[in-house]
């Protein structure tokens, strides 16, 4: 069991640095869902020499930032029931719609929080086991879209790894995930362990290594 | 004589809802969500109801007053934890309301089921997690799916924007989510609606819901907002 005192962490990188490689790894054109909290923070990202068109499942396709104060509309909110604005090019659909872009494979990304990440792309992100039950879209985001991506910190509140042999939390989907952006590293999900795509330039493989509960490769 | 669904007050549209009854609630948060039916009903003293809805209602208004009133023995929803939810985790918390849990799109396409007689799909969402329990697999070109059956209800609860006298229903923006599916999947849908107007004056090209799935209208022109009438501390009744 890997547990790590969490004044002797290093520092990675901040959630707009993950927030900009995301953004820099979604193609023109791509139609994506960003989940509720930091993966928001990858619209702010995208350069210009793109269009994205962002999906919001309460039936918005074409979502726009949130509007100024005197604009807000509360019929017009995104997932978080947060105002948002829709943008030119924009639709409104019933929520069987919006999920058969989910769940019809229409969506090319959706990008999720995580709690556990398992070596073989089994996401844990909706319940601790306590509390009120809640889902959500989560569900149907894992399942239905073509690329998931995670946006995490690599490690927990209290040091422990969030990549790990097996979940220990209720899934959201088994075998589900694509691509890990932690602030130590992007990885990917492949048949033999987590596979580095870029190191964060102030860490080493080694430290990487100690601080996941599952096999990492170059 | 000609068609026209519209009823002159609450006491009407309200008039065949039972207790024990089964009653879809529109909505997502607060867009969309028919505050004024739901009032109807906590007034109407309506009890032992399951409700079928995406939330669980925010503050003492609306849903979340009808649960306040312990009007509802059991919530189907995806998302049961809100920021602004009041009555339904007091009564789930010591046991006293029922809770089934049901992914958003699983939740919509089983109402959309069955508003089109079918009576169950298989999907791959929930495969492998805890809400796949007890579910019939089965293997489709190499892939696992669970069968899911559609989900009907006596009752629809609707709000829109826009009706004429046939149940034409327009809706605003993302206050549309639910409520067209559900019109579809309940045996009788009750709809709030905030402008009604000459049947010639909705182009039939713009009718989202159209009047085949609407049993009674009323009309509601200034409906409450919900975001202000809990920040104002509205509490119903």
């Amino acid at each position: 069991m890997i547990n790590i005192n969490t004044n002797d962490l290093i520092k990675g990188w901040d959630r707009n640095t993950i927030a900009s490689k995301i953004a820099n790894d979604l193609p023109h054109s791509s139609y994506v869902n960003l989940g509720i909290g930091m993966p928001e923070l990858v619209s702010q990202y995208i350069k210009e020499d793109r269009e994205i068109i962002y999906h919001s499942e309460n039936g918005l396709l074409g979502m726009g930032p949130s509007p100024n104060e005197n604009e807000i509309d509360l019929d017009l909110i995104n997932a978080g029931k947060k105002p948002v604005s829709v943008l030119p090019g924009g639709s409104f659909c019933h929520h069987a719609d919006s999920f058969s872009m989910i769940r019809g494979g229409h969506i090319d990304y959706c990008v999720l929080g995580a709690m556990e990440i398992s070596v073989t792309g089994d996401l844990a992100n909706w319940s601790t086991g306590k509390g009120i039950p809640a889902v959500g879209g989560a569900m149907d985001l894992v399942a239905g879209a073509k690329n998931v991506f995670v946006m995490t910190q690599h490690l927990t509140k209290d040091g422990k790894p969030k990549l790990v042999q097996k979940c220990t939390l209720p899934l959201t989907g088994a075998a589900v995930v694509s691509r890990i952006y932690s602030d130590y590293a992007v990885l990917d999900i492949t048949d033999t362990g987590f596979k580095v795509i870029q190191l964060n330039e102030d860490i080493t493989i080694e430290y990487l290594q100690s601080v996941t509960d599952g096999n990492i490769y170059q | 004589m000609q068609i026209n669904k519209i009823k002159k007050d609450m006491t009407e549209i309200l008039s065949n809802v039972f207790d024990g009854a089964t009653i879809m609630v529109g909505g997502f948060g607060e867009a969309g969500s028919p505050i004024e039916l739901l009032h109807g009903l906590i007034d109407k003293g309506t009890k032992d109801l399951t409700i079928i809805a995406n939330n669980s209602g925010n503050g003492r208004v609306g849903l979340g007053a009808l649960i306040g009133q312990r009007q509802v023995k059991k919530v189907i929803c995806s998302f049961a934890r809100s920021a602004k939810g009041v009555t339904f985790p007091e009564l789930y918390n010591k046991g006293e309301i029922e809770l089934e849990v049901v992914p958003q799109g699983t939740l919509a396409e089983r109402i959309r089921a069955a508003g089109s007689g079918i009576p169950g799909f298989y999907t791959a969402t929930g495969v492998g997690t805890p809400l796949a329990e007890g579910k019939e697999e089965k293997i489709f070109n190499g892939k696992k799916y669970i069968l899911e059956e559609a989900l009907k209800a006596d009752f629809a609860f609707v709000k829109a924007e826009t009706a004429d006298r046939y149940g034409n229903l327009t809706y605003n923006k993302t206050a549309r989510n639910f409520n067209p599916i559900m019109c579809m999947a309940a045996d009788t849908s009750l709809v709030q609606v905030k402008n009604i107007l000459e049947p010639n004056e909705i182009n039939p090209e713009h009718v989202i819901t159209p009047g085949i799935f609407v049993q009674s209208l009323i009309n509601i022109e200034n409906p409450i907002i919900e975001t202000n009438a809990i920040e104002e501390g509205m509490t119903y009744p």
